[in-house]
This record gives structure tokens, C-alpha cells and sequence, in this order.
């Protein structure tokens, strides 16, 4: 079913995450979760099993948070468009340090491959910019991979919001923690808060 | 136009400065006019950022990056709101999020429009049966106390808990042609 020239999800989340620094991933619930999981555990990884269309919401509130930290938040078209104002609330807030990409398969592949509204009519991207996220792009190689994963360490010019259209195979689950108090606590230990 | 109740000191005002105390720093809303004044209130203080949301269900999924974040926050709505939240509690009890929430109720104590009561009267249900502890305040003599024990066994004993601030207490909405 792969169609030419899309990218590969792992290796568009590899890049992502590379050289991530000190930076949050949030990933959204389905198979962004197990791509981050894929380019390996951190204890900055704030991985999604539910709460489907929560994902930007929760970057937001980590990135006015920890303002000096970068946080980007990986997620799929599916969860993307069912929190679809959310775009609208982070324009209006504009943390700079916050990153937002869906990669695109244009279906609902946990679910059995249904089409999504992304493959028809819906554009994210002029979505995301007409909430005003006024970076907001496509990317379609790895070269433009790289230019995000690189600006996504900028904290001073966020949001910024991207969708990259990626080949609709079904890969092997890499399966993260599910315990979300082990999650959030260990995000927490991170940044120096001990448990309550 | 609410019609509202003659109070010596002004409740809202009493929640923020317990908001202040327990060290609220993320207040997510969707505009209520009960709501209207301590929103005024947040959106002017230099400690707290008053987040609008498209959403209420928005709301909490930010409050679960907040606390990850290392902050506290609360969510302001009213009993309509609680409706378009149920999915997004589960993170509330998945991360064990020290949540707040404060509620505006319609649908009750003399309401006008019918189409608030089938919400309003589930708001309460709905909350317990996410798992989330309710309080009531209905005189404005009794908010400081209850707002304050809400915060309390929300931050300090991460005991989800939502605070009804009832339609009695906030004068029900006069419609006027």
C-alpha cells in the first residue's frame, strides 16, 4: 500500500529526536507513542494511550511551564484532527518554545486503516496557519526533517507547527510504559520536583 | 445580566487570592459570566496566566502538562463544560493529577432556558462517576471555606476534586427581549 517519495515515520521521529538536548516529546495516542518509543526511552518522553486530541494541549501547558526548555509534540493526523482548536489556543498563547508535527498517513491506522479527513479535503497546515501559527509547513523529504529538528532547539521562536506526509505501513508496535503516574513523575524528576 | 446576590466582600475576589496562596500559575477557561470577574481578576495578575480555550476538554489535557511541567492550575468552566471533558478525565486519574475545578452550574435554582437543565443536572453525576470529588458552595458566605478545601485535598493530597458554584449562589440569568 506504501506510495512513492512519503517518508518513513521511524526516521522522520529518529531525526526529530536525534539531538534532542534537554527537550519534552509528547506523543500522541496511537502510533506516534510507539515511534517515539522506537527512537528510544528518555525520561523527558511523555508517552499518549489515550486522551485522544490532547496531545498539543498538553505540550502547551508543558511549554509555558518550562519556557526555557523545548517541547515538541509528535502526533498523528487522526489525534490532530479531533483536537483541531487547540491549534487555535496555542496561537493565541504563542510559546515560543513549543513544536508541533502530525505525521500524516492520511488514515486512522490503529484502527484498521480508515481514511482520514486529510486524504480528502482537510488541510492541517493551512488549518494551523489560519489560527495563526504563522510558521506552519509541509515537509516532505529529510532534508526538511532536519531543518525542524534543528529549529525546534530554538526557544525563542515558537510555535511553529508541521506536517509531514509519511508512508501509511503499519510497522512493528515498540511499545513505551503505560503507567501514567510512572510517566508524568518521571518527566517531573527530570526537572527536579520530587513526589508529593 | 446576572442577578447578584449583595455580599459585603466579593467571593470571586476570595478565590483568587486562595488561587494566589496555593501558587496558581496556569488558569485555563471558557468564558462564563459567573466566571466573569475572577476571570477579569487572573487576567490581570502578574503570577497567573489565564489560557482560553476553544474547549473545556483543552483545559484539562493542559493541566496535565502543566503538573508534569511543575505546575499547578485550574480549570474554570461552567456545567456545560463538564460534558465535553469526560474522556479527557481519564488523565486525570491515569497521572493522578492534582486537579481543580471550579464550576459556574446552570440548569438549576430558578433557570429561564431549558436546554441547560439536562447538563446541569448531570454535572455532579458525571464528575463522580470520573472519579473526581465534589463540593458545593451555594451562599457566598460559604465560598472562601469550600474553594479552600477544594485546593486543599486537590495540591496537597492529589484528591481530583471540582467545586460547584451553584446557580443560587450566582443569580440565574435574566433573559430580557
Amino acid at each position: 500500500m506504501s506510495k512513492a517519495n512519503l517518508l518513513d515515520r521511524r526516521a522522520v521521529v529518529a531525526e526529530l529526536l536525534r539531538d534532542r538536548k534537554g527537550a519534552f516529546a509528547v506523543g500522541g495516542l496511537g502510533a506516534s507513542t510507539y515511534d517515539i518509543a522506537a527512537a528510544g526511552d528518555h525520561d523527558r518522553n511523555f508517552y499518549l494511550w489515550g486522551g485522544m486530541g490532547g496531545a498539543v494541549m498538553i505540550g502547551l501547558g508543558l511549554a509555558l511551564a518550562q519556557p526555557t526548555l523545548p517541547v515538541v509534540v509528535i502526533t498523528g493526523d487522526g489525534e490532530m484532527l479531533m483536537g483541531m482548536g487547540s491549534l487555535a489556543t496555542v496561537a493565541l498563547q504563542q510559546p515560543k518554545n513549543l513544536s508541533i508535527i502530525v505525521l500524516d498517513n492520511e488514515a486512522y491506522g490503529e484502527t484498521g486503516g480508515q481514511s482520514s479527513h486529510t486524504g480528502g479535503t482537510a488541510d492541517l497546515v493551512g488549518v494551523a496557519r489560519a489560527c495563526g501559527i504563522g510558521d506552519s509547513r509541509s515537509i516532505s523529504t529529510m532534508a526538511e526533517v532536519e531543518a525542524f529538528a534543528s529549529s525546534l532547539q530554538d526557544v525563542t521562536a515558537g510555535p511553529r507547527f508541521a506536517s509531514a506526509k509519511i508512508d501509511g505501513a503499519n510497522l512493528e508496535r515498540v511499545l513505551s510504559s503505560r503507567d501514567g503516574t510512572y510517566i508524568v513523575n518521571r518527566i517531573r524528576g527530570s526537572i527536579g520536583h520530587t513526589p508529593i | 445580566m446576572h442577578a447578584r446576590a449583595d455580599t459585603a466582600a466579593s467571593w470571586p475576589e476570595e478565590i483568587f487570592s486562595i488561587l494566589q496562596r496555593f501558587e496558581v500559575r496556569q488558569v485555563p477557561y471558557v468564558p462564563d459570566a459567573g466566571h466573569s470577574e475572577l476571570i477579569e481578576r487572573v487576567l490581570g495578575s502578574s503570577s497567573m496566566r489565564g489560557i482560553a480555550l476553544t474547549t473545556e476538554e483543552e483545559g484539562v489535557a493542559l493541566l496535565a502538562g502543566a503538573w508534569a511541567g511543575g505546575q499547578r492550575g485550574v480549570l474554570l468552566m461552567q456545567s456545560s463544560g463538564v460534558g465535553n471533558c469526560i474522556n479527557m478525565l481519564s488523565l486525570v486519574q491515569i497521572f493522578r493529577l492534582p486537579f481543580l475545578t471550579l464550576v459556574t452550574m446552570r440548569g438549576e435554582w430558578g433557570e429561564f432556558n431549558p436546554w441547560q437543565v439536562p447538563m446541569g443536572s448531570n454535572t455532579q453525576g458525571i464528575l463522580e462517576l470520573s472519579g473526581i470529588k465534589v463540593l458545593r458552595a451555594s451562599h457566598p458566605n460559604e465560598v472562601r471555606e469550600v474553594v479552600e478545601a477544594g485546593a486543599a485535598q486537590a495540591y496537597n493530597a492529589c484528591t481530583p476534586t471540582a467545586v460547584l458554584l451553584s446557580q443560587r449562589l450566582i443569580g440565574a440569568k435574566v433573559f430580557t427581549k
